[in-house]
């Protein structure tokens, strides 16, 4: 009783340093406010906008079907019409267009026969994923415009037909992965910073000091530093979460207790892995650069950016301590899937084994630099 | 007053002396010997980033786990089946009912759906037989690869006249694509010189941005100004060494990127050199500015990967290409750096040596420098707050 | 510029004025109206407490800030259109002077010498001299950050003075130094005046460096409150000065702390074992009801008389004048003689090759003021941290209220208080929610809580900043904020480490006398200073050197020791540079040598 008193004393002492400054207030509600609304527009794989040039070489009534369907889909857009090859390198190099489209001289005449044209696509590859999927969109166009051919012309169907639908992100946006997936990483760089600094800057002062000949355990002062981090964790992360529904309109399909649950064991590891930071670090500039190695390593390997799958096996066993692979996983299960509890519970007891080893961790270092 | 004092005057207003540079080069480069702390941030975090990241990221999709559904295991169904299973995209599970695959997908044990329906064989021979295909569009853009690799592999089948009708031949038209600078489709070639790009901003910036506000934390500034020394020479003795460290980090994270990764390096090695130093300036002009201002390590330290590293990883251009962003976005994103020095790099490593991409990048680099640079100037004023 | 040129000035400045704007976006005036004329060749001391301006003067003059109005011409230049030309000529010592600390002696040397582009051919001679007035020879390829307090301050000397500067502007050079260095500090000073003319102009808050200089500007509030040659401020105290005897049972501390807020008296400090007043003057001393009954006799007046008694002129003006201590349950000196409250027994602690503290051995008794004296980096602190459990010892026996704190459950600290050397406080929160936090923290509640948070206020006068955020206090503040949150409990053992380091004369004064009431309450208090003259409030000390304890006693006791080797009766520096002076002769040269 007397030791839970002690730690909320220290829990309103830190919640009262970080909000009680306006300044210091917007600092923790504009940056993850901000950044969520820029990189969510910013953080796209999806094309809009692809530039391309043509080189048409049949002009015939077939090539300009087939061209007006490409720029009836909204996304390719026409900005060079090529009369030779000699500009197609100069267009993609120096990267005014995307891509070359080329339709060889016969065109028509062999969509006519029945047989199959064929259509070049140069594609600038210096950013393969980008080409890849411009690529792509060219082939489902492609195969529509098949389609409508054949149905004009009187041709039998295709023998068989693909009826591709995706689950859970039905017109594949790239936002409804990221956004989501901001809701883990932000709140997991704040976090880290957060309490691997308090420690080192109470160090620094020297109030650590002070707190160590109070009545103060170890382990209240870990308490203390926890917990108000923790509390600004969920408020940021529910931040984030209002810009993803209401904002971007990206629908939930899960339950808010499921999410909430998964969210608070990721933000203790997150916590966990903070202090632990703290606890190693004797000045300030330490706890930021310790802060730095754990958040970049683990913002890239979460699996936002690049799947976890695409990664090599070792690596992708080093994945399996990062908290926020879980949290994302979380995240994308319950918002985007709708998983229930039982769904996501293998990817909570790693979250929850990851606190228990880093608060360990911590509270060892802890005592063991201070008392 | 005695003329003799006069001709001081002259002498101390005449600007920069290269004795003084020199000198204050000579004492920063014996700190950085001195103190690992700058070496490891510039040498090993570079090298240890490059290692971990290169071998870590990849956009190229293999081995997806997918299910099967064959409801009727008829011979034209087994030999759709057979052309999954030769395929190196995926790794193919068979089942026998729709529930079956629906349960793996919510269980997250594979990423996709293939279902050929029971009268598959009998809708085959009147034509237009239903292909169900069903993707985890969680990642959309994985979604997206994994769809159309379904498709091509499904291609060969939908092409083949209905039935055995032989001869009722249809016009299909057919893309043949090439990927120009990257045939193999190996996303490493353009995350390599991104990831050069990231770790450098990060390295650069925080190799300044530490120690100008070291020295305004430990006073050593104070008493530095109170002698003819120029508030630029001082400036300029920070960068050079930080420079020459800097591009030697650039340059090993760079021959990663060709002699481990295997990316191709296409252009000329001395223009990879002298834009990369271009770029360095800045990144380290950056650092300089933030710590100028802040005045303070700590603080600097955290802009600085708050302003470099998530702003790097979003809006650089080095994973989402940015032409599909929102205007607004992109004009953000022409603030940072990064971004040029991404295009110019993935040209320089990839295609070669384009100049119209290599120019106006450059340009807008050296006004960066410069911006930076002259307010760090303004901000370094020999006057103290 | 020419007209000036023909003056003898070194500096010159009319009204000048600076202004800041602080924390709360409020605007003071640092300095206001300060007119100053320096001439050449002499030690001119800007004395004043903290705050008064000192530093933002001595910036001004090197060009670091431009007055808000006003000018101030150094050396025929304006500072203000022409700091280059000023700075060319020049040498300035900052407060805290940045060495590089992973350069060694030479080369910061070389980099100051290159900035002011001093010839080759020059230098090796110009070294020589400054090596050999530093007593740094022997250094010059140690890197300056393993060099002692002392010498880095020597050193940074040193760097100032390559130039051969006309003026030589140092800010607090003797602060956080040792009585020995402070004295080699000072002749070297001199010897720069003496033999090359240099005018030098430095700010200091010790009292009794002002008496060397040969003019003074006292400033306080960004005012000049009077400047002239020391003798001329001592002679503002003539005839009110008067050395009073402690009678029998009377502690010399005990008889200061009765006498220092007595009506008509404006300052009362110790003085060995005797207690030495300023009267104000307005009425005859002899019929004051303080000094009633005490054997009392007229004193040359010094410095430090007739700054208190202009400081005091103005009190009304902002200094806040010392609170009466309450009455004191005085417990009877036999009750405590026996109580060893801390024990401390062949105490080392090492780190790596270093020893920081070396077989340290000393008691506590309850009720007393025990003093550890020393300069910096001799092991005060560490000992210090040992003591109140922060730091594990290497071997040797600890015993606090007869525990180890160390091993001892948490709620064995609840028996101690602890004042860190920087006043550490959370300076976001404010003083209120800084003495709400510790109260919770050492389980207060309720009305025992508010109680004490009445009396901490009421006590340390803080009713009047309850609102203001910790960082924004002003030193004094600071200082009695820590001590507030540190009595909260009522501890029985309070530790106090370097409670006046960087506190001006005032709050000094203010802090003892609080000190004093304590002790009477039976509080142990253990405390550390590097101000000699202060041992004279412990009743017992320890001078520690080194990590060593060189000597340990009653200050009378220690003046003792000092009084074998000289005439007279001397002050505790003097008696501490004898003790320090013989221990260096006999321990071996290494132990010199060696980085502190």
């Amino acid at each position: 009783m007397e030791s839970l008193r002690r730690i909320l004393s220290l829990i309103w002492k830190e919640l009262l340093a970080i909000l009680k400054d306006p300044k210091s207030r917007l600092t923790v509600i504009i940056p993850p406010l901000m950044q969520t609304l820029v990189f969510g527009y910013a953080a796209t794989y999806d094309l809009n906008q692809v530039q391309y040039a043509v080189y048409d070489q049949d002009r015939s009534d077939a090539s300009r079907r087939f061209l007006s369907t490409l720029d009836g889909s909204g996304t390719f857009k026409c900005i060079a019409v090529l009369s030779d090859e000699s500009r197609i390198s100069t267009l993609i190099n120096s990267k005014t267009a995307l891509l070359v489209v080329r339709i060889g001289p016969d065109f028509e005449r062999r969509l006519l026969l029945g047989q199959a044209a064929d259509v070049q696509v140069i594609a600038d590859g210096r950013n393969s994923n980008t080409a890849g999927t411009a690529l792509n969109y060219i082939g489902t166009i492609a195969a529509d415009f098949t389609a409508t051919w054949q149905k004009a012309h009187g041709r039998t169907n295709m023998p068989a037909q693909v009826v591709p639908r995706a689950w859970f992100n039905p017109s594949l946006e790239t936002r409804w992965f990221m956004i989501p997936g901001l809701i883990g990483m932000l709140t997991f760089v704040q976090m880290i910073v957060i309490t691997a600094m308090s420690v080192a800057r109470e160090r620094e002062q020297g109030t650590l000091d002070q707190l160590l000949v109070t009545p103060f355990r170890p382990i209240e002062i870990m308490a203390g530093k926890s917990l108000p981090s923790i509390l600004i964790g969920l408020v940021q992360m529910t931040m984030v979460l209002f810009v993803a529904i209401f904002w971007f309109n990206i629908p939930f399909q899960g339950t808010l207790w499921t999410l909430y649950l998964g969210m608070l064991l990721f933000l203790v590891a997150s916590v966990g892995i903070g202090l632990m930071v703290s606890s190693v670090a004797l000045t300030l500039q330490q706890a930021l650069l310790g802060s730095f190695l754990i958040i970049m390593p683990s913002a890239l390997l979460s699996g936002l950016n690049t799947p976890i799958s695409n990664m090599p096996h070792s690596i992708q066993y080093i994945t399996l301590i990062n908290p926020l692979r879980y949290a994302i996983t979380i995240v994308h299960r319950v918002f985007l899937e709708g998983a229930s509890f039982s769904q996501i519970s293998s990817e909570l007891w790693p979250l929850v084994l990851i606190a228990a080893c880093s608060l360990w961790f911590a509270l060892w270092m802890f005592s063991r630099r201070t008392t | 007053m005695t003329p003799q004092i006069d001709d001081r005057s002259a002498r101390d207003d005449s600007g920069m002396r290269l004795g003084r540079i020199r000198s204050l080069i000579r004492k920063e480069s014996l700190q950085v010997i001195r103190d690992p702390s700058s070496i490891a941030i510039a040498l090993v975090l570079p090298v240890f980033l490059i290692l971990l990241f290169g071998y870590a990221l990849s956009l190229d999709v293999k081995e997806v786990p997918l299910a099967l559904v064959l409801e009727n295991p008829t011979p034209t169904a087994t030999a759709v089946a057979g052309a999954f299973k030769l395929s190196n995209y995926f790794k193919v599970t068979m089942v026998s009912t729709m529930q079956e695959a629906i349960t793996r997908m919510d269980d997250r044990s594979i990423d996709g759906i293939v279902r050929l329906a029971y009268d598959f064989d009998r809708a085959l021979s009147s034509g237009g037989a239903p292909i169900q295909v069903i993707v985890r569009g969680v990642d959309a853009n994985r979604g997206r690869f994994i769809e159309g690799y379904i498709q091509a592999t499904l291609g060969g089948f939908m092409l083949q006249p209905a039935g055995g009708q032989a001869g009722a031949a249809t016009g299909t038209v057919r893309i043949q694509s090439r990927m120009w600078f990257n045939e193999a489709v190996d996303s490493h070639y353009f995350l390599v010189p991104g990831l050069v790009v990231l770790i450098m901003t990060l390295t650069g910036g925080l190799l300044t941005a530490l120690v100008m506000a070291r020295e305004w934390e430990l006073g050593t500034l104070e008493a530095l100004f109170v002698t003819p020394v120029h508030a630029g020479e001082i400036l300029i003795g920070k960068t050079v060494p930080y420079f020459f460290l800097g591009l030697v980090g650039l340059m090993l994270t760079a021959s990663a990127g060709k002699f481990l990764f295997h990316v191709p390096l296409r252009g000329s090695v001395f223009i990879l050199i002298a834009v990369s130093g271009l770029y360095l300036l800045v990144a380290l002009g950056f650092g300089l500015f933030i710590s100028s201002t802040t005045r303070n390590q700590f603080v600097a330290g955290q802009i600085v990967l708050m302003a470099a590293f998530l702003p790097a990883l979003f809006l650089s251009g080095f994973i989402f290409d940015l032409a599909s962003a929102p205007r607004a976005i992109r004009f953000v994103s022409c603030l940072f750096p990064a971004r040029y020095f991404v295009s110019v790099l993935q040209t320089i490593f990839l295609a070669g040596d384009v100049w119209s991409v290599i120019i106006p990048n450059c340009i807008a680099l050296t006004a960066m420098f410069l911006v930076f640079f002259s307010l760090t100037l303004l901000k370094t004023r020999k006057r103290l707050k | 510029m020419q007209a000036h040129a023909s003056e003898p000035e070194v500096l010159n400045c009319k009204g000048l004025t600076m202004e800041f704007t602080d924390e709360r976006k409020q605007r003071f005036k640092a300095l206001d109206d300060v007119s100053i004329s320096i001439g050449r060749g002499a030690v001119t001391g800007l004395i004043g407490p903290d705050g008064a301006g000192k530093t933002t003067f001595i910036r001004l003059a090197a060009g670091l800030f431009m007055p808000k109005s006003g000018t101030i011409q150094v050396l025929g230049f304006d500072v203000a259109t022409h700091p280059r030309a000023v700075q060319s000529r020049v040498g300035y010592m900052p407060q805290k002077f940045g060495l590089y600390e992973d350069l060694t002696v030479l080369e910061n040397l070389n980099l100051y010498a290159d900035l002011h582009g001093i010839q080759r051919k020059t230098r090796s001679e110009r070294y020589r001299q400054l090596m050999q007035m530093t007593n740094l020879d022997r250094f010059t390829n140690r890197l300056a950050g393993r060099l002692s307090g002392g010498m880095k301050q020597k050193l940074g000397l040193a760097c100032t003075l390559v130039s051969t500067p006309d003026l030589l502007l140092l800010d607090e050079p003797t602060v956080g130094v040792d009585p020995l260095s402070r004295r080699e500090l000072w002749e070297i000073v001199y010897t720069l005046v003496r033999e090359q003319g240099i005018t030098v102009l430095l700010s200091t808050s010790y009292l009794d460096e002002a008496e060397r200089c040969d003019k003074t500007v006292l400033l306080f509030q960004g005012k000049v409150l009077a400047t002239g040659s020391p003798s001329q401020i001592s002679a503002i105290a003539n005839g009110k000065s008067f050395r009073i005897d402690t009678p029998a049972p009377l502690k010399p501390r005990q008889l200061q702390a009765r006498l220092v807020g007595a009506d008509g008296i404006v300052d009362a400090v110790l003085d060995g074992s005797h207690v030495r007043i300023v009267t104000s003057g307005n009425n005859p001393i002899s019929e004051n009801p303080a000094v009633e009954g005490l054997t009392m006799s007229s004193i040359l007046p010094r410095f430090e008389d007739g700054f208190m008694i202009l400081l005091r002129g103005i009190a009304g003006k902002g200094v806040e004048s010392i609170r009466p201590p309450l009455p004191s349950h005085a417990v009877s000196a036999a009750e405590n003689a026996e109580n060893v409250v801390v024990e401390v027994h062949d105490l080392f602690k090492r780190f790596g090759n270093f020893t920081a503290v070396e077989n340290v051995s000393f008691n506590v008794r309850k009720g007393e003021i025990f003093g550890l004296l020393g300069p910096n980096g001799a092991g005060k602190s560490t000992t210090f941290r040992m003591l109140c459990g922060l730091l594990p010892a290497s071997s040797g026996k600890l015993r606090v209220a007869g525990v180890d704190l160390r091993q001892a459950r948490a709620s064995a600290r609840q028996r101690i208080g602890y004042v860190a050397q920087k006043f550490s406080l959370y300076g976001q929160l404010t003083v209120m929610e800084n003495l709400e936090f510790f109260a919770s923290a050492y389980g207060l509640r309720k009305s025992r809580k508010k109680e004490r948070i009445d009396w901490a206020l009421t006590q340390f006068g803080l009713e009047t900043r309850i609102g203001s955020a910790g960082s924004e206090l002003p030193g004094g503040y600071k200082q009695r904020l820590a001590m507030a949150c540190a009595l909260m409990h009522e501890p029985d053992i309070l530790f106090l480490d370097e409670p006046t380091s960087g506190v001006d004369p005032l709050a000094r004064r203010e802090f003892w006398s609080r000190i004093n009431t304590l002790a009477d309450q039976g509080v142990t208090i253990i405390v550390t200073t590097h101000f000699m003259e202060e041992a004279e409030y412990c009743d017992r000390l320890v001078i520690m050197v080194d990590g060593r304890v060189l000597a340990s006693g009653t200050p009378m006791f220690i003046r003792g020791k000092a009084l074998s080797q000289k005439g007279g009766e001397p002050t505790m520096e003097e008696a501490f540079i004898g003790i320090v002076e013989a221990f260096r002769m006999t321990a071996e040269d290494v132990k010199h040598d060696a980085p502190n």
